[in-house]
């Protein structure tokens, strides 16, 4: 007869291992930056204390205009993400779907993609005036070709079969569109609108550092030329945070929806 | 055969793109001449190829190319030995790897360039900003490659390695790092293309430095066919520099 062998239920310990060097490294890093703060190797103010930073950090998040700035900002990436994205949707989809066009364009597309777009601010001050609208045309730039190299590359994926079925219903172009292109590439349409949401942020807020009087960019800069450091650090710590989750949210979605389909 | 007859030649496409942009340059050239754009929004595309040589030679573009490739090889320098040493480290000590993946990842995705202000105090209006800014940036793809690149090796070439009794540091360097190579590279370009758009983006920003300080000066002289001359070259120097390191990786891949 079989020995019937139990085994002992694994502890696990009460905190990971992983999470206490996470902790560990946190403390370090808070505790290193205090050091700095007080140690006097930097101009005064350069390094303030975590104190300082948290008070900045309090009193910005307590006032009206920080919000006011904030939906500047959230306003002109919005826009500018429309406008880029819907282009970037409809190159994608025509440079996807013709393999000529994609020969003859497409590398334009790939090598113009990752060049330094806030280099076109001039341009776009001349363009749209120095308000919100050259802000907006930054965003879109920026965030045309991510979107644009997304599409296409989804295009070319999508499963040759439902295609077919598309044409064997003799769908138009626009039912081809609606019905199997884009139902079929929701995955590459966010992919590419979560890659140019991270780039939008980023040239609207440069263009707003570079020339403006509102949004967070401005705030930035306007801390910066007051040269009041906590709340330079308080920004940019809020900054962050907004960029990071914003692309953990997109990235989310993104897995929730491969995990729905497969 | 059929087919064979009704495709394309291979040089149509290229022809085609390369005569679009030339037709799209020629109906502005017109649409400027005849005034239904504001000449003094949009210059004359003949204007802006005219003016090329005049930029080049007296705005001293050899000397700001050599700076701004200068500080672009010396983030990039910096970029692929801490890249490099943080991601093996990390692929060497599991925990560490667990522990801060996650963060170097969301690293990746902060808008580190916002923060040349902060970098300004810090190092002053100098090369040191815009080579520390764009070293930072670059980064994480270096790290996160790195770590897939160690962690990709087979099994089999780690195993051949511990039949010769190599030591922890032969083992890394004479089986993981020669096997890993092509895919740190592949971090190694991506990090020196942030970089390139980082230096570039400083430089115009805080009005130092080489090609971008170039482009913020014109515009605020004014000079529109200088402006849109120099963005111009400075688009073309990303594209050659995007297609050098592209064939690099290709060769190092084959």
């Amino acid at each position: 007869m079989a020995e019937i062998v139990t085994r002992a239920p694994a502890t696990r310990p009460w905190v990971s291992g992983v999470t206490l060097l996470r902790v560990a490294i946190v403390l370090f890093a808070l505790v290193a930056w205090e050091v700095m703060a007080d140690s006097g190797l930097f101009y005064r103010g350069v390094v303030p204390s975590l104190s300082a930073i948290g008070a900045a950090l309090v009193k910005l998040l307590s006032t009206g205009d920080f919000y006011w700035n904030v939906g500047v900002t959230a306003e002109e990436i919005a826009i500018g993400l429309a406008i880029g994205g819907i282009c970037g949707v409809i190159a994608g989809l025509v440079i996807g779907g013709n393999r000529f066009i994609a020969q003859a364009f497409e590398p334009y597309l790939y090598y113009l993609g990752p060049t330094p777009k806030i280099v076109f601010f001039p341009v776009m001050i001349m363009w749209f005036g120095v308000g919100g609208g050259s802000k907006i045309a930054m965003g879109a730039v920026s965030c045309f070709f991510p979107i644009a190299l997304s599409v296409a590359a989804g295009m070319r994926q999508i499963d040759p079969v439902l295609i077919r079925v598309g044409f064997s219903f003799r769908a138009n172009a626009w039912q081809m569109a609606t019905k199997i292109y884009l139902p079929a590439m929701r995955h590459p349409i966010v992919n590419g609108l979560r890659l140019g949401l991270g780039v939008a942020l980023i040239g609207t807020l440069l263009a707003e550092t570079k020339l403006s009087n509102r949004g967070l960019g401005f705030l930035v800069i306007q801390a910066y030329n007051s040269f009041n450091m906590p709340l330079l650090y308080a920004i940019l710590v809020v900054l962050f945070v907004i960029a990071i989750g914003i692309n953990a949210v997109m990235a989310r979605l993104v897995r929730l929806d491969d995990a729905r389909r497969n | 055969m059929t087919t064979a007859r009704l495709a394309p030649p291979n040089w149509l496409p290229t022809v085609v793109g390369l005569g679009s942009g030339v037709l799209v340059l020629v109906g502005v050239e017109i649409l400027v001449r005849l005034g239904a754009i504001n000449r003094f929004i949009v210059p004359l595309p003949s204007e802006i190829v005219l003016s090329f040589a005049r930029v080049i030679t007296e705005e001293d573009i050899p000397r700001r190319l050599v700076q701004t490739a200068w500080e672009c090889l010396a983030a990039s320098l910096l970029l692929t030995v801490f890249g490099v040493a943080i991601g093996a480290l990390m692929h060497r000590v599991r925990l560490i790897r667990l522990a801060c993946e996650t963060w170097v990842a969301a690293f990746a995705s902060a808008p580190l360039v916002l923060a040349y202000p902060l970098f300004l105090v810090l190092f002053g209006r100098s090369t040191l900003t815009i080579i520390m800014l764009a070293f930072l940036s670059g980064l994480p793809p270096v790290i996160l490659k790195t770590v897939e690149g160690l962690t990709a090796t087979r099994r089999v070439l780690i195993n051949v390695g511990r039949s010769f009794k190599l030591t922890p540091a032969q083992q890394f360097w004479k089986i993981l790092f020669p096997s890993a190579l092509p895919t740190i590279f592949v971090g190694i370009r991506l990090g020196m293309i942030f970089a390139l758009i980082n230096v570039v983006a400083v430089e115009f920003l805080i009005n130092f430095g080489g090609l971008g300080q170039l482009i913020n000066e014109l515009a605020e002289r004014y000079d529109l066919p200088g402006t849109y001359a120099a963005i111009s070259f400075v688009v073309l120097i990303s594209i050659v520099f995007f297609i050098v390191t592209e064939r690099a990786e290709r060769w190092l891949r084959s």
